[in-house]
């Protein structure tokens, strides 16, 4: 019984959410051996051989696997599917995109953002926006499964020594092609990583009141910034910055959040958070219900006054 | 061109389930049931294509119980010419749901399908990768923008770090994001006319397609719930909280 986690990176690095990954493969049971599928990414593929419990990886290199292409992607992961029992995603944009694709393929089941590893076949994930959380077993030889990466504790990155196994890269589809690109430049922590979010609703008003307010709180606590869906539609806030049941799943040490109801699909995103501190002025607003410390005022003057405090 | 969108009956967003006290599930007897709000967009996506004259026949399929039957009538008052229904009272699962759409697909022949990307029952996300997978199309997930043109499909995706453009040949399976765009609301004289709409009723046993579920749900429970918290008076008492009650900065 072996597991194969696809390793999310960008060529010369390994994304934090590969870490967690191959956390809930170790839980599994067996060896973990780690995909690399991309183009001049050798750097990457041995950045995963230092991950420590890693005992493979497996390094495919391709100009057709520079973007990741889920139709390039997924015949790269089925060409070596034979030899394994379990085949793990970060539960990201790109492994949700490539893992049913897998599966699929496999005439598999898959098995969507799992929190916990009960046993090699049977798993828990949240369901209807996380109001239910189901144990799922798996009937299926074959186990393809995308991984909350905030269920589980990062592997460490160091202290692993495993070998890097060169493969034939897969063939191009050509039903494809990657056009570009228009990546949010941020020198702020990644959110789903971040030990702090702070986070602003509509109640901030425009994009300039978001930036004026929530920046300086961001700053001062050396936090990521969030956003409701609200604040994201009202063009407030970039789309990739929105916490939920459709946007980000967080679970950082202390989220606050400003002028943000708390709406059944926020919370979805956020209530696994340590410490919740929602500022509104609002005193029926459900946020309340799952804050730690609720302030109620106007935030315009309370995020500034914290800003001061702190 | 022909689009084929697939639309899925769930408990309505703003509902809070309630886990069965058994473990077997959540109740959802008597919960108001709605079009998922992903596929509304998938529906208004189709049609605002027809609009365009890129498309010129919009079908609306839906699986499940017969009740599923309101939610095509819904499509249909958005504005879709058809729809079919693959009628099943057993539990469907993704890949299955994926199957009977391949046949569909196989049948139908759409220059195009359009899915939401995950319903908010069972948040799979998976329904639109597999049947890209089974009917060996190419696939854009997470769609912000699509724009069809020379028989190729340009589509702009949410992506973690921002947005990325793919360029996919037709068919080729689309799922929506929340910002493609706003989905209309259907008018009274368009319900009426929704009513007449051809609606076809067809099994999966006449589909050739076993949709025996993969997975077994072996219980269902209440996530675990956070201790009442406490309202501060001020600011520096929140401070001082966070600093020596929580120690988290």
């Amino acid at each position: 019984m072996t597991a194969l986690v696809i390793a999310e990176h960008d060529n010369a690095s390994i994304k934090g959410a590969t870490f967690n990954t191959v956390t809930a493969a170790k839980a599994c049971g067996g060896d973990v051996h780690v995909l690399v599928a991309g183009h001049n990414a050798g750097a990457a593929a041995a950045a995963a051989a230092q991950i420590a419990g890693v005992a493979k990886v497996i390094h495919a290199d391709g100009a057709q696997l520079a973007n990741g292409l889920a139709e390039n992607v997924a015949a790269q992961v089925l060409a070596i599917a034979g030899n394994y029992s379990h085949i793990l995603f970060p539960a990201t944009a790109s492994g949700k995109n490539v893992a049913p694709r897998v599966a699929a393929k496999l005439d598999v089941g898959q098995i969507s953002d799992i929190t916990k590893v009960d046993a090699a076949d049977t798993f828990e994930r949240p369901i209807y926006a996380g109001n239910a959380i189901a144990t799922v077993q798996s009937t299926d030889a074959t186990k393809v499964i995308t991984v909350r990466t905030t269920g589980f504790d990062a592997a460490a990155a160091t202290g692993g020594s495993a070998a890097v196994e060169t493969v034939a890269a897969a063939a191009d589809s050509g039903k494809s092609s990657f056009v570009g690109s228009e990546l949010a430049k941020s020198d702020r922590p990644e959110l789903t990583a971040a030990k702090i979010i702070v986070s602003g609703g509509r109640a901030l008003g425009s994009s300039e009141k978001f930036n004026e307010v929530m920046t300086p709180l961001a700053d001062k606590l050396g936090a990521a910034i969030g956003a409701s869906r609200a604040a994201v539609d009202a063009g407030y806030a970039a789309n990739d910055l929105q916490v939920g049941q459709t946007g980000k799943i967080v679970a950082p040490q202390l989220y606050i959040a400003c002028g943000i109801s708390g709406a059944i699909q926020h919370l979805a995103g956020m209530k696994d958070s340590k410490v919740i501190v929602a500022i509104n002025k609002d005193p029926e607003a459900p946020i309340f219900s799952v804050a730690d410390y609720g302030l109620e005022a106007d935030l315009f003057t309370a995020v500034p006054e914290l800003v001061a405090a702190l | 061109m022909k689009v084929l969108v697939a639309v899925k009956r769930v408990v309505d967003y703003n509902v809070k389930v309630r886990v069965k006290s058994d473990g077997t599930g959540v109740d959802i007897a008597n919960v108001k049931m709605s079009m998922n709000p992903f596929d509304e967009i998938a529906v208004e996506e189709a049609v605002r294509l027809k609009e365009k004259g890129v498309v010129t026949e919009v079908i609306a399929v839906s699986c499940g119980v017969s009740q599923c039957q309101e939610t095509l009538r819904t499509a249909m008052a958005i504005g879709a010419d058809r729809a079919i229904l693959v009628e099943s009272a057993d539990e469907l699962q993704p890949l299955a749901v994926a199957k009977l759409l391949a046949a569909l697909v196989a049948k139908e022949q759409p220059g195009l399908v359009i899915l939401g990307k995950q319903a908010i029952d069972d948040d799979a996300n998976q329904v639109g990768q597999m049947l890209a997978a089974l009917t060996d199309l190419p696939q854009a997930t997470f769609a912000s923008k699509v724009e069809i043109a020379e028989g190729k499909a340009t589509v702009t995706r949410e992506i973690d770090g921002g947005l990325e453009t793919l360029a996919l040949s037709l068919p080729a399976v689309v799922t929506t994001d929340l910002r493609l765009n706003e989905p209309r609301y259907v008018t009274l004289p368009n319900i009426m006319k929704a009513k007449k709409k051809p609606l076809e009723i067809v099994t999966p046993a006449a589909l050739g397609v076993d949709v025996a579920p993969r997975l077994k749900t072996v219980k269902v429970s209440e996530p675990a719930g956070r201790k009442a918290g406490i309202k501060v008076p001020d600011v520096a008492t929140l401070v001082d909280k966070l600093k020596n009650e929580a120690k988290v900065i």
